[in-house]
């Protein structure tokens, strides 16, 4: 064998494990339809999207998964009220304000965050959190939006302050001397030149840290309460998306309606953090192009 | 705040001397007010940082101080006893390191074989854009959507059932694109000039890989991996309805039997007990059994990191 | 300090940790003059430029001795705001670095911070510094356009006008021609002499003939010590040193 066969031979090997690793990654689209679609031979997609009731074991059943999607945006939203601001700070702290000491400190600090199980933060949300709630407001439960939304919050930090941090990090220097040359203090120059420089890398964590809240699994489940009805106040149960499946895939027939209902409801979550992923991948992928041409 | 009044004084006293010069000055607006506001602005920021600190920090201390108690030989050694309201958590020791190596096993050489293969080999398109934004779109997919995928595919499509094997597999997808995407950024920040001259050199592109470039990504690739495998260890939702069980008094015999894992241990004593409240010891030392394999696993991967970067040379 | 002098060092020293960048430069920079320091790369020049308005102060790791006065007080008392100094002395750099804003936006930056709020004011300032310039009539009907989309030229000139708009009494050049093509160099060349005379002016340039060209005092720096400070037609056509005849004749390493 020459060497030119050998290389081709070589070649072809890792073509194939790439072509093996992108088909895989490729199935989980295909079985979330094929177990996903049938669904939609016993309830409309408007009913399924759109239909307030969700009583799946029911008879009739009825899969109308809009309190679950309204549950699991509530509490997306107010995890990112805590997590936005904390994030992006957390990433301005690092990169021009704490001594390199901290900031390595604090990278770490964040990167352990980033990495303890969505489990233990759910139970940190159940023996902690919740009791304290239930006393402090005096409620019938802990389990609530609230407390759901704060330990979400603690789960979007980490990736809103890396990614936020790593734009800032990017933002040239020339920027930096320019407004300190004109005798901007170094508030205002993070405030008008940095920041604004960073924008679109900041709005891709915004968008990112959003979209690792909307698909937690485990902490939804174990803190949100659980009640599939759309909310009227903050101290009220949810039930997200997540949390729906996890809870009942268990108890649900292999071929059911409720078994293809949860698959479905799978594909939306599919399909939310998709949108959620595209767009930062648009806005980084835009502001790079503008960054390397005019800088 | 730093006192800039002398100076102030002397450019007033200048300013004056010369009432032309004066014309043309711009009003020298106050500084202090400006400092005010940055220093405000500091405070909270810095206050920010330490809510995520004092998070992080109260969290694994206080899962320490009580978790710690509950932990003995006799915990991490036995099976659990009476409806698991006491004895150990060996079999969901042992389950979680299964599944893990397992997941590991499966990403690893197919992860860094596709990230070679897209980072070196394969011609820079727009279909390998659309593949790489696919693979950095799936890295963001919800665990639970893969649990569904394992689901649908390895037990009921490929009727392994709910099994190590499907855990294994299921994880080890869910932590595919994440070292796939590692990978690559590793062997891209190896610089063109070492490949270019060992090309040069009549090397051959696959020994040039393989003893130029692969050496130089390894710290890179391992540091991706082994926040890979702390992921895979911790995921719950993946291994929920492909291979937990919920109590197997019996280890597992091959890797077409349920077995207990940790993470999962956790939820069902949390949530799902009898005896919710009298359970909370084993809760909080399974808690912290597990939060300190998986933050070990990481702190390993950030001490090679940290080594690696102090080592870059070029 | 001589009423003639606007800047004044005395017996300065500068450090990057251990390394001694700057030793023991004594000299003045005058009001209404144009002075450019020369010197091979590396010794010294451009640290010498950013210490005059403290822009090294950012740098951590390094340490100053010895006085810098600048109106007769120095800019190192401990007293003084770095901030407060930037105000007076503008400063434009090597590559021209306008913010991504609009070109309006990028002159009234400083004007804004410094409290200058009245729309009708801005605006004037803005018209008068591009005019200064010698920009205004190239940009005045774009001013809302970022001012990335301008020609690097005009974007040096737009760097000069942004610094001028802060009416400083000193203006820093580092190197401001070298990222540009000869036709804008020729520009930047003409509107220092013009500007010379509302200020002073302290320009560090590899370029001997610009250095010839625009100033009226030359410095010659090398490995961190100030060899010789003359009138400029002095520099270049009777040096009373060897290294600095070696160097201005092209015979240095």
């Amino acid at each position: 064998m020459t060497r030119q066969q050998k290389e081709i031979i070589i070649k072809g090997l890792f073509a194939i494990v790439a072509f093996v690793s992108v088909m895989i990654l490729t199935l989980i689209v295909v079985f979330l339809f094929r177990e996903g679609i049938p669904i939609f031979r016993e309830v409309g997609l408007s009913d399924f999207l759109f239909g307030r009731e969700w009583y799946p074991t029911y008879d009739p059943p009825s899969y109308g998964i809009w309190p679950l999607i309204i549950g699991s945006f509530i509490v997306t939203i107010f995890a990112c009220l805590i997590a936005v601001p904390l994030g992006i700070l957390s990433a301005v702290y690092i990169s021009e304000i704490a001594p390199p000491a901290v900031r390595e400190i604090m990278k770490s600090i964040i990167e352990l965050l980033a990495g303890l199980p969505s489990v233990v933060l759910g139970f940190f949300g159940m023996v902690i959190v919740a009791p304290w709630l239930q006393e402090t407001f005096d409620l019938p439960t802990g389990l609530n939006i609230v407390n759901a939304s704060v330990i979400l919050a603690l789960m979007a930090v980490p990736t809103i302050s890396s990614i936020s941090e790593d734009a800032i990090y990017a933002v040239p220097q020339e920027f930096k001397e320019a407004s300190y040359a004109l005798g901007a203090t170094k508030f205002e120059t993070i405030v008008r030149v940095i920041m604004p420089a960073a924008f679109s890398g900041i709005s891709t964590a915004v968008i990112l840290g959003m979209a690792r809240a909307i698909g937690e699994t485990m902490v939804v489940l174990m803190v949100a309460g659980g009640a599939a009805s759309i909310p009227e106040s903050i101290f009220d149960s949810v039930r997200p998306m997540p949390a729906s499946i996890a809870a009942e895939m268990g108890e649900a027939p292999f071929g059911s309606g409720h078994y293809h209902a949860l698959f479905a409801t799978g594909i939306v979550l599919f399909f939310l953090t998709l949108v959620f992923n595209l767009i930062a991948d648009y806005i980084s992928h835009k502001f790079k192009e503008v960054g390397s041409a005019t800088l | 705040m730093k006192g800039t009044v002398g100076f102030q004084a002397a450019s007033r006293a200048i300013q004056q001397s010369s009432p032309d010069e004066m014309k043309r000055k711009l009003p020298r607006g106050s500084l202090r007010w400006r400092y005010l506001k940055q220093q405000i602005f500091f405070t909270v920021v810095r206050l920010s940082a330490l809510i995520i600190s004092l998070s992080l920090g109260g969290l694994i201390l206080y899962i320490t101080v009580q978790g710690l108690p509950a932990i003995n030989w006799d915990f991490l050694t036995l099976p659990p006893t009476d409806s698991m309201t006491k004895g150990g958590i060996m079999p969901a020791i042992l389950g979680t390191l299964y599944l893990t190596i397992g997941a590991i096993a499966v990403a690893l050489p197919l992860g860094v074989a596709s990230a070679v293969y897209l980072a070196e080999y394969a011609k820079q398109g727009r279909f390998i854009r659309l593949v790489r934004i696919g693979i950095n779109c799936l890295a963001g997919v919800p665990s639970v959507v893969f649990g569904l995928f394992g689901l649908g595919f390895f037990v009921v499509f490929l009727q392994f059932g709910s099994c190590i094997l499907s855990g294994a597999l299921t994880l080890g997808v869910l932590i595919l694109p994440t070292i796939i995407g590692a990978s690559e950024e590793a062997l891209k920040a190896v610089p063109q000039t070492f490949r270019e001259a060992s090309l040069a050199l009549g090397v051959s592109k696959w020994r040039t890989i393989y003893k130029i470039v692969l050496p130089l990504a390894l710290p890179g690739i391992l540091t991706g991996s082994i926040l890979g495998i702390g992921r895979a260890a911790g995921e719950t939702a993946p291994i929920m309805f492909t291979a937990a069980a919920f109590f197997t008094a019996k280890l597992p015999s091959s890797i077409f039997d349920e077995v207990m894992a940790l993470p999962y241990h956790i939820y069902v004593l949390a949530t799902a007990g009898t005896q919710i409240e009298l359970t909370r010891p084993l809760q909080f030392g399974t808690v912290l059994v597990l939060v300190g394999v998986v933050l070990g696993i990481d702190l390993v991967a950030i001490v090679i990191r940290s080594n690696m970067r102090r080592r870059k040379r070029w | 300090m001589d009423d003639n002098h606007i800047i004044e060092l005395n017996g300065v020293n500068f450090f990057y940790g251990d390394f001694m960048a700057i030793s023991d430069v004594t000299m003045a920079f005058e009001k209404n003059r144009v002075t450019a320091l020369i010197g091979p790369s590396g010794c010294g020049k451009s640290t010498l430029l950013r210490l005059l308005n403290r822009m090294n102060d950012l740098i951590t790791g390094t340490r100053i001795e010895g006085e810098i006065l600048f109106d007769g007080k120095d800019i190192y008392a401990p007293e003084v705001d770095p901030v407060d100094v930037r105000r007076r002395i503008g400063m434009v750099f090597q590559k021209p670095n306008p913010f991504p804003k609009s070109i309006f936006n990028n002159i009234t930056y400083a004007p804004k911070l410094a409290g200058i709020t009245g729309r009708s004011d801005l605006e004037y300032l803005v018209e008068e510094s591009l005019k200064q310039a010698v920009l205004w009539d190239e940009v005045k009907d774009i001013l809302d356009r970022s001012a990335m989309t301008l020609s690097g030229g005009q974007q040096q000139r737009l760097c000069i006008a942004r610094a001028l708009a802060m009416k400083p009494d000193v203006l820093l050049m580092d190197e401001p021609t070298s990222a540009l093509d000869p036709i804008s160099t020729a520009k930047i060349e003409e509107l220092i002499g013009e500007l010379e005379k509302n200020l002073a002016i302290i320009i560090v340039t590899h370029n001997m003939q610009q250095a010839a060209r625009v100033s009226s005092k030359t410095g010659f720096l090398y490995l961190g010590r100030l060899i010789e400070y003359n009138v400029t037609e002095k520099i270049f056509t009777n040096p009373d040193m060897k290294q600095t005849e070696d160097y201005i004749t092209g015979r240095f390493g």
